[in-house]
């Protein structure tokens, strides 16, 4: 335990660099540097990104947890396609998912629509698009590896099927909500691709603002620690909704899957709800791109320079994904069985960065980089850093909804056993993590194949990217262009999902023996 | 778990291999002699990418360039300090230039800077080609006749709910200060207090006013000139129309996008042989021809469908002097209520 008290003091330690940057910044802060944030238009801006972030955070969990039950415990038609493209919007840039919603439902768009959409709503809805995925990938992995005794016993017992969802399975997934919805919520206060093209005010705008017209990185920083402190406030929110009870299974508990509800006649309208979200959050990026591709004036790029830049993406976030699993472990492990204020402390500060803008957090590595260790500065491995320090909570939230689902008895009887504390870790609590683990990693793949601003300012000259095409060709608006490295974006996440997502059902479980 | 962990590997792997031929020509070092000359570019690959090659091809220097937005690349300058990698910082605004100048990262700009009019230039970075704020408008909905010739006569009851333009875009504060420069700070305020009345529609930036035109949001905008060219190629029949302003008038200023030599810059040679270039025959039509902007060297004529520089250059003011304007612009635009 006290190497893993050791790494986990380390991740942490690496996590909070970007808050750390920001205090250096913000201690340099002459009057002029408060005056821009003790503004009573601070406040209006704070309100109103509150109003966003928990708009956002309701309608990302009702659809998140809705697919996820829909396509883990239903008849569903369509229920392996579904987890599928369920998972995929997580991998469009938001401000491309929020051109494509412009297209097709703004002003002057395919489908008529008009002036509605700029403001709140549009933000509300591109927002939604975006981030429901984490709450989807979470929940569905869960579900996955929950007990269908549980549910059978209640249903045996006579609660309704409703019931039953209200009683047993919201409980067991309320970890996994919790994890989702947290990082929807930080999505939504980080984002800042979104408001400005919905033209909706919030903290981050006000903070690009200060870097693009002021040049100046201390009020930008004063602001930047404004979203740390709201931040904070999320998840002082999501540790006070979680309840007292404990999840974990208390026995070995019956291995294998649950019996699936049937949906009688609400099949049609299920699949009809489901159907309209999934083709609304993926299909009409896809759609608008397609058409975007097939203007005249698209200038396509080559194969070979096309490969090469899905090369790049793969790379960083495969990377990415590994090294953020592997962080996260000792984190969540810490938090799950020595819980107390110092673990507990350890496992928020990780979450420190996760509301910043990209761009901070990019700010931040020049600093410590070029001042402590010059010879990483601008190389693959700095960047993958930064993508994992960026990223961290989403593998975080998917380990730690995993491991409160592990029964320490299971644990404690291994090692009564006579197996080695990293024995146990490998052959008992490792693999009835898994679905977690993956699913965590899954978010942080696909996060950072979507990066943008960490991405520019770190990689090393020439790393092109398959995100970093797409902001090249939408910055002189030559959307055709950019909707070839977009679209290949999504379909090389496709199989990664598959993968990571699909396949593990099919797999017999991994048993402690 | 172990299959899908290597599978995971593997994509990474392939990547690394896909990507790998890329990345080994230069291992960063950032010293001596025969290493490429760095340059930190705020301009998009697309429009200036060939301009690079064609600078190799010139003079035989290899580039290695960081492509970013204008402003991210100056704050990232900013943090590197002493251990800059850049060589040469190539901007979309003036602004961006003279914070990084503020910072006292630039070198003096080489000789070749004084063949630009001095109102382009500052002693340590130099305009490379201008940009004109014009009025975008409806081709669908309004005549050019029909447009009055001053920005100032935008103030009028007649264009309620027909205007929009983006303040939090450089060139618009660069615009608004120059006005502040050329009438005085009442008039100014006067004028954007009267746009506000107006009840303008807000934008983020030109190409998102350009749009919000062609969409019938919105009859006319305030922007730069050479956007309308960009999106005429990717659609030609956009149907927005460039509106020049009279000469002198504040709505008419010029702006530039520019060049300066860092100062810790171990290649200095190659960085002057750069910004040489830009200012070059070759390096000025390439900004006419592909890019749609003005030259600033004398003899090389300007882009089609544009009005002469001389005439419309807006009010007589240095270029310079608009950074240190900019932040009682923005609270200007704030007090206005025009930026949040």
């Amino acid at each position: 335990m006290k190497f893993v008290a050791v790494a986990a003091t380390l991740v942490a330690a690496a996590a909070v660099l970007p808050l750390a940057y920001l205090l250096v910044r913000a201690a340099g802060a002459d009057a002029d540097a408060w005056d821009v944030v003790l503004d009573a238009r601070t406040l209006e801006l704070v309100g109103r990104t509150a109003l966003l972030v928990a708009l956002v955070t309701a309608g990302a969990t009702v659809v998140g947890v809705g697919l996820a039950w829909l396509v883990e415990r239903t008849d569903m038609p369509g229920r392996r396609i579904f987890s599928v493209a369920a998972a995929l919007p997580l991998v469009i840039p938001s401000y491309v998912s929020a051109l494509a919603l412009l297209a097709a439902v703004g002003p002057g768009g395919l489908f008529g629509g008009g002036t509605w959409i700029f403001g709140l709503p549009g933000a509300t809805l591109a927002l939604v698009m975006a981030t429901y995925p984490y709450v989807f990938l979470l929940c569905a992995a869960a579900l996955r590896r929950m007990d269908p005794a549980l549910e059978e016993a209640a249903r045996t017992l006579g609660r309704s099927r409703a019931a039953v969802f209200r009683q047993v399975t919201l409980p067991v997934l309320r970890p996994s909500i919790g994890g989702g919805a947290v990082l929807v919520a930080l999505y939504s206060l980080s984002d800042f691709g979104v408001v400005s093209l919905m033209r909706y005010d919030a903290l981050t705008r006000a903070v690009f603002n200060q870097y693009r017209s002021l040049f100046d990185r201390t009020p930008a920083a004063l602001l930047g620690l404004v979203l740390v402190l709201l931040t904070a406030l999320v998840l002082v929110v999501e540790a006070r909704s979680r309840g007292a009870g404990r999840v974990s299974r208390s026995a070995a508990g019956a291995d294998r899957p649950a019996a699936l509800v049937p949906l009688g006649r609400w099949r049609l309208p299920a699949t009809l709800m489901a159907g309209g979200a999934v083709a609304f959050a993926l299909l009409v990026p896809v759609g608008v791109l397609l058409g975007w591709s097939l203007r005249d004036a698209a200038d396509h790029p080559e194969l070979g320079e096309l490969l090469g830049w899905a090369g790049s993406s793969l790379l960083g976030s495969g990377l990415a994904a590994v090294v953020a699993m592997a962080a996260a472990l000792p984190v969540a492990i810490l938090a799950a069985r020595r819980p107390g204020r110092w673990t507990s402390f350890l496992e928020r500060a990780t979450y420190a960065s996760n509301a910043l803008p990209g761009i901070v957090i990019a700010l931040s590595l020049v600093f410590f980089a070029t001042r402590v260790l010059d010879s990483v500065y601008q190389t693959l491995a700095l960047l993958v850093f930064a993508y994992v320090v960026r990223f961290l909570p989403q593998a975080l939230a998917g380990a730690h909804s995993a491991l409160v689902r592990v029964d320490p008895d299971l644990e404690r009887a291994a090692r009564g056993l006579g197996a080695s504390p990293a024995g146990v870790l490998r052959r008992v609590t490792a693999p009835l993590m898994a679905p977690g683990l993956l699913a965590g990693a899954t978010l942080v793949f696909l996060s950072t194949m979507k990066e943008l601003p960490v991405t520019l300012l770190l990689r090393p000259i020439g790393f092109d990217t398959l995100a970093t095409e797409v902001w090249t060709a939408t910055g002189v608006s030559a959307y055709g262009t950019a909707a070839i490295p977009a679209l290949t974006l999504i379909v090389l996440s496709a199989p990664v999902v598959w993968t990571l997502q699909v396949r593990p059902r099919g797999e017999p479980r991994a048993q402690p023996r | 778990m172990k299959r899908s962990l290597l599978a995971l590997l593997a994509v990474a792997a392939c990547g690394a291999v896909a990507a790998g031929c890329g990345d080994d020509d230069d291992g960063g070092s950032g010293s001596g002699s025969g290493d490429p000359l760095t340059i930190y570019s705020g301009r998009n690959e697309k429009l200036v990418g060939d301009l690079m090659k064609q600078f190799e091809r010139e003079t035989g220097v290899k580039v290695q360039v960081r492509y970013g937005e204008s402003a991210e690349l100056a704050a990232t300058l900013a943090e590197e300090g002493d251990s800059a990698r850049a060589d040469v910082f190539f901007a979309q605004d003036a602004g961006a230039l003279g914070a990084v100048a503020e910072a006292g990262l630039l070198a003096p700009v080489p000789a070749s800077a004084e063949k630009v009019d001095a109102r382009f230039r500052t002693a340590n970075w130099v305009g490379t080609s201008g940009r004109a704020r014009v009025v975008a408008y409806s081709t669908e909905r309004l005549k050019p006749s029909q447009l009055p010739d001053s920005i100032l006569d935008f103030c009028d009851d007649r264009w309620k709910g027909k205007i929009g333009f983006p303040p939090p875009n450089a060139s618009f504060q660069a615009f608004i200060s120059a006005m502040r420069l050329g009438l005085g700070d009442a008039r100014t305020r006067e004028w954007l207090e009267c746009m506000e009345d107006l009840d303008p529609e807000l934008l983020e930036n030109n190409i998102q006013t350009e749009e919000a035109i062609a969409d019938g949001e919105i009859d006319v905008g305030f922007v730069n000139h050479y956007y309308l060219p960009e999106l005429k190629a990717e659609n030609p029949d956009f149907p927005v129309g460039n509106h020049f302003l009279k000469a002198g008038d504040p709505g008419s200023l010029v702006n530039v996008a520019g060049a300066g030599i860092l100062k810790t810059t171990d290649q200095a040679e190659d960085a002057e042989k750069f910004v040489d270039f830009l200012l070059s025959e070759s390096g000025q039509r390439y900004f006419s021809e592909k890019t749609f902007e003005y030259p600033l060297v004398d003899g090389i004529p300007a882009p089609a469908e544009t009005r002469p520089l001389e005439d419309v250059h807006g009010p007589e003011i240095d270029l310079g002097a608009l950074g240190e304007k900019l932040p009682s612009t923005l609270k200007l635009l704030q007090d206005v209520g025009l930026t949040s």
